[in-house]
C-alpha cells in the first residue's frame, strides 16, 4: 500500500492520537490473537480480580483464529474474524489499557464509547484476505488456553500487516460515514 | 433390470478430500471475474483497494496452495445420486465424511466444527458434513462440496411472509437482511435467495441458488428481473466492500422460486461471503 502510515507496537498515546478514520496502517511488532472462547477467559480473570496471561498495556488485540500452519510455515491463513461477538467483552480489556484490536466489521456504540474514554481505537484487516495477511506474520507462538485449538491465544510478530482506521479515539465511525457517502437514495438513478 | 453402476467407497473418500482442498485454495474463475469487474468499477478508494487486496490474496492462496480464508467453512454437500448406482465396500455418507476429514487434515484447513451447539466441543476434523441428497434417474454420482463460512451463514435470515406482502415484501425482506448484515458477512457478499417451499425448503432453495455460476441469468425472465432488481437496490446501501462504504456490496443476487401453501409465502436468505468455494465431481458417468 502506498502512501501508509507506520506503526510499531506496543502503541502509546501520541500514536493513536494522529490516527483518523480511513487511514491506511502498516503494523509491525508484537500483537497478540484472542477469539470469542479467550474473550471470554480473559473477562473472567478480570472480573475475578486475577493476573491476564500477557501484559496488556499498549497492545493489540487481533481477532483470528487461523488455519493450521503447513510445516516451517510461522502460521495458516490468518484474516480477521467478526468483530461484534467480542463487543461484550471489549471495554473491558480497554479500560485495562489495550490500545487497539484488530477485526472485521462494526462495533457497537458501547465499544466506540469506550475507546473515546481510554483513548484506544480499531483497526479493519480485509477479511478473508487471510493468505495475504499470513505473509505479514514472521513468528507466532501459542501462549495461553492451548486446549482452545484454533482459538488459543497467540503471540504473533507481524510486519507491515495492513489495516485501515475504522474508529478513531475521537468517536469516528468509518462504518457509518464510509457507507453515508456511497449511498444511493431510492430515485437517484 | 438396469446394469448397475459400481462406485467404491475409497473412490468417493479421494474425490471428496480433493474437492475439499481444491474448493479451499483455489477461488473459481466466476468469482475471480467478478472481483476484478468489481475492482474496475468500484468509486471508493478504500473499497477499491480492498479489491486488490482480495485478488492478490487468491493468486497467494493459488500458488501456496494455502486456505484463501482461515474459515474454511462448514462442509455443505450437495449429492445427486442416479438410482442405479451402487455404493461398494461402505456407505456413501461415511465415505464423504472420510473425504472431509482426510481433505481437511492433509490440506491443513482449519476445523471448525463443534459436536453440539450447547456443549461446543470440536470434533477435531471438521466433521460431521451437512448433506443434501437427491435420487436422480441418469446413471451416475455427482457431489457438490461446499465450504460455507460462519460469518456469512450467521447473517442469514429466514421469514413466512403473508401473500398480501407478495413481490414487494419479499424485495424489502432481502434488503433488510443485507443492511442488517452490514460489514459483518465480508462483503462484497453473495445473496441467495429462496421463495416459496415450506420454512425448510426456502432455506434449502437460497443455499442452492448459491450453487450457480457468477454472471450467469436465471433461464426464468421473470426471476432474472427480480435478482437484477434486488441486486441495484443491494448495491445502492452504499455499504461496500467490508463494510467500509462503497458501490458495490454484493457480487450477484440468485433467485429460486417453488411452489407453495395457498396461506403462505416463505422467503429465505443465504448470504455468502466472497469467499465462494463449490467445487463438483461427477463418478460413474
Amino acid at each position: 500500500m502506498s502512501n501508509s502510515l507506520h506503526l510499531r507496537t506496543p502503541l502509546s498515546n501520541d500514536d493513536v492520537v494522529n490516527l483518523k478514520i480511513g487511514d491506511r496502517v502498516l503494523i509491525s511488532g508484537i500483537i497478540y490473537t484472542a477469539r470469542d472462547a479467550a474473550h471470554k477467559r480473559l473477562v473472567e480473570l478480570i472480573d475475578k480480580g486475577e493476573e491476564l496471561p500477557f501484559d496488556i498495556q499498549g497492545q493489540i488485540i487481533y481477532y483470528v483464529g487461523p488455519s493450521p500452519a503447513r510445516p516451517g510455515m510461522p502460521i495458516g491463513s490468518c484474516g480477521p474474524t467478526t468483530s461484534y461477538r467480542m463487543d461484550v467483552y471489549t471495554p473491558k480489556l480497554l479500560k485495562k489499557g489495550l490500545k487497539a484490536t484488530i477485526g472485521k466489521g462494526n462495533r457497537s456504540e458501547n465499544v466506540i464509547k469506550a475507546m473515546k474514554q481510554y483513548k484506544a481505537v480499531y483497526f479493519a484487516a480485509t477479511g478473508g484476505a487471510a493468505a495475504l495477511l499470513a505473509k505479514s506474520v514472521k513468528k507466532a507462538e501459542v501462549i495461553a488456553y492451548h486446549d482452545l485449538g484454533a482459538e488459543a491465544i497467540m503471540r504473533i510478530e507481524v510486519e507491515n500487516f495492513p489495516v485501515v482506521v475504522a474508529n478513531d479515539i475521537y468517536g469516528n465511525d468509518l462504518f457509518k460515514e464510509g457507507v453515508e457517502k456511497y449511498e444511493k437514495n431510492e430515485g437517484d438513478n | 433390470m438396469a446394469t448397475r453402476t459400481k462406485i467404491s467407497v475409497p473412490e468417493i473418500i479421494e474425490k471428496v478430500s480433493r474437492l475439499c482442498m481444491d474448493a479451499n485454495f483455489n477461488l473459481n474463475e466466476d468469482v475471480l471475474v467478478a472481483l476484478r469487474d468489481s475492482y474496475e468499477a468500484e468509486g471508493s478508494p478504500i473499497a477499491k483497494e480492498i479489491f486488490a487486496e482480495l485478488l492478490e490474496n487468491a493468486k497467494i492462496a493459488r500458488s501456496c496452495q494455502m486456505p484463501m480464508c482461515q474459515d474454511t467453512g462448514v462442509a455443505v454437500v450437495f449429492v445427486e445420486i442416479g438410482e442405479n448406482i451402487e455404493i461398494t465396500g461402505g456407505r456413501l455418507y461415511d465415505a464423504i465424511n472420510e473425504g472431509i476429514r482426510k481433505g481437511y487434515k492433509e490440506g491443513f484447513l482449519r476445523k471448525s466444527i463443534v459436536a453440539d451447539p450447547i456443549n461446543r466441543i470440536n470434533t477435531g476434523d471438521n466433521t460431521p458434513a451437512v448433506i443434501h441428497t437427491e435420487l436422480i434417474p441418469e446413471n451416475y454420482l455427482k457431489i457438490t462440496f461446499m465450504a460455507k463460512g460462519g460469518g456469512c451463514e450467521n447473517m442469514s435470515r429466514i421469514a413466512m411472509l403473508t401473500p398480501a406482502d407478495g413481490r414487494e415484501g419479499v424485495i424489502n425482506f432481502v434488503i433488510e437482511t443485507v443492511k442488517i448484515a452490514k460489514a459483518n458477512p465480508c462483503p462484497p457478499i453473495i445473496v441467495g435467495v429462496g421463495i416459496g417451499g415450506t420454512f425448510d425448503y426456502a432455506a434449502l432453495l437460497a443455499k442452492k441458488s448459491l450453487l450457480r455460476p457468477l454472471g450467469t441469468k436465471h433461464t426464468e425472465p421473470d426471476t432474472a428481473a427480480l435478482e437484477q432488481e434486488m441486486l441495484e437496490r443491494i448495491n445502492n446501501l452504499g455499504i461496500g466492500a467490508q463494510g467500509l462504504g462503497g458501490w458495490i456490496t454484493a457480487l450477484a443476487v440468485h433467485v429460486e422460486r417453488y411452489p407453495c401453501h395457498i396461506a403462505s409465502l416463505p422467503v429465505a436468505v443465504n448470504i455468502e461471503c466472497h469467499a465462494h468455494r463449490v467445487r463438483t465431481v461427477m463418478l460413474g458417468h
